[in-house]
């Protein structure tokens, strides 16, 4: 049978679209509450700070942004291709690296906390 | 076999208008774009709290601007849809089968919006909303 990449594809798309259905709304919630001048006490620096300062904080908070970065790149590379723009194979590297980049992005951050 | 096979040209940036089933597929593609954004917004944020407490301060300052409260409202709709027809979609993409039978498709939809509202009670319980 032929290998196919695609699975390397998939799978974090369907655990990125399964993590953003589950947390993101939430999560969007929170920072428009801050948005509306209502900072929730856990967005404060230092409960920010200790949360992504803890070695199970650090792994949720870049499983979440890696996973819901690369379900995000491979849709838009889908709506991109829906809206007409058949360039797929450019669309995808340059949405993909963009993913890449970010989510090694946030780990350098997330280690200098 | 014919040797003129009929093929329907179909427009490529407007196809979508000609069923109301594809218009509910785009509505939801373009969710993503909101989303999208959205984390890149969370990057910037953890790029900020690791700058120290002004940065990190200055960010939730940044975030009370009118562009951002609308670009909010448009993420959370983008955010909450597509977690409504992700689970509306799972009895399809899991069924999930008990002996002769299949578990109904609403009880595998049900579940995963109660697990929806409890994550989300508990996410903003931590988080200190209340």
């Amino acid at each position: 049978m032929a290998k196919s990449h695609k699975p390397v594809v998939w799978f974090p798309f369907a655990a990125g679209g399964t993590v953003i259905a589950f947390f993101i709304p939430v999560i969007v919630l929170l920072t428009f509450m801050a948005a509306l001048g209502h900072v929730p006490a856990g967005l404060s620096y230092e409960k920010m700070h200790a949360f992504a300062g803890s070695g199970l904080g650090k792994l949720i908070i870049f499983g979440v942004v890696a996973l819901s970065l690369w379900s995000s790149a491979h849709r838009l590379r889908c709506t991109f291709y829906d809206f007409g723009v058949r360039a797929d194979t450019l669309v995808a590297t340059i949405l993909y690296i963009a993913a890449i980049a970010a989510s090694l992005l946030s780990a350098a951050y997330l280690l200098q906390i | 076999m014919s040797r003129n096979p009929l093929v329907r040209p179909v427009p490529p940036t407007s196809w979508f208008f000609r069923h109301p089933r594809y218009l509910r597929y785009m509505s939801r593609e373009i969710t993503c774009i909101f989303i999208g954004a959205y984390c890149v917004l969370l990057v910037v944020g953890l790029q900020r709290l690791a700058a120290g407490p002004v940065a990190w301060e200055s960010f939730l300052l940044g975030l009370r601007s009118a562009d951002s409260i609308v670009f909010h409202i448009l993420a959370l709709a983008a955010a909450v849809y597509h977690a409504a027809t992700w689970f509306n979609a799972t009895h399809k993409a899991m069924p999930v089968q008990i002996g002769e039978d299949f578990v109904p498709p609403n009880v595998i939809s049900g579940a995963h919006y109660v697990v929806w509202v409890v994550l989300s009670v508990a996410v903003l319980f931590l988080a200190g909303v209340f």
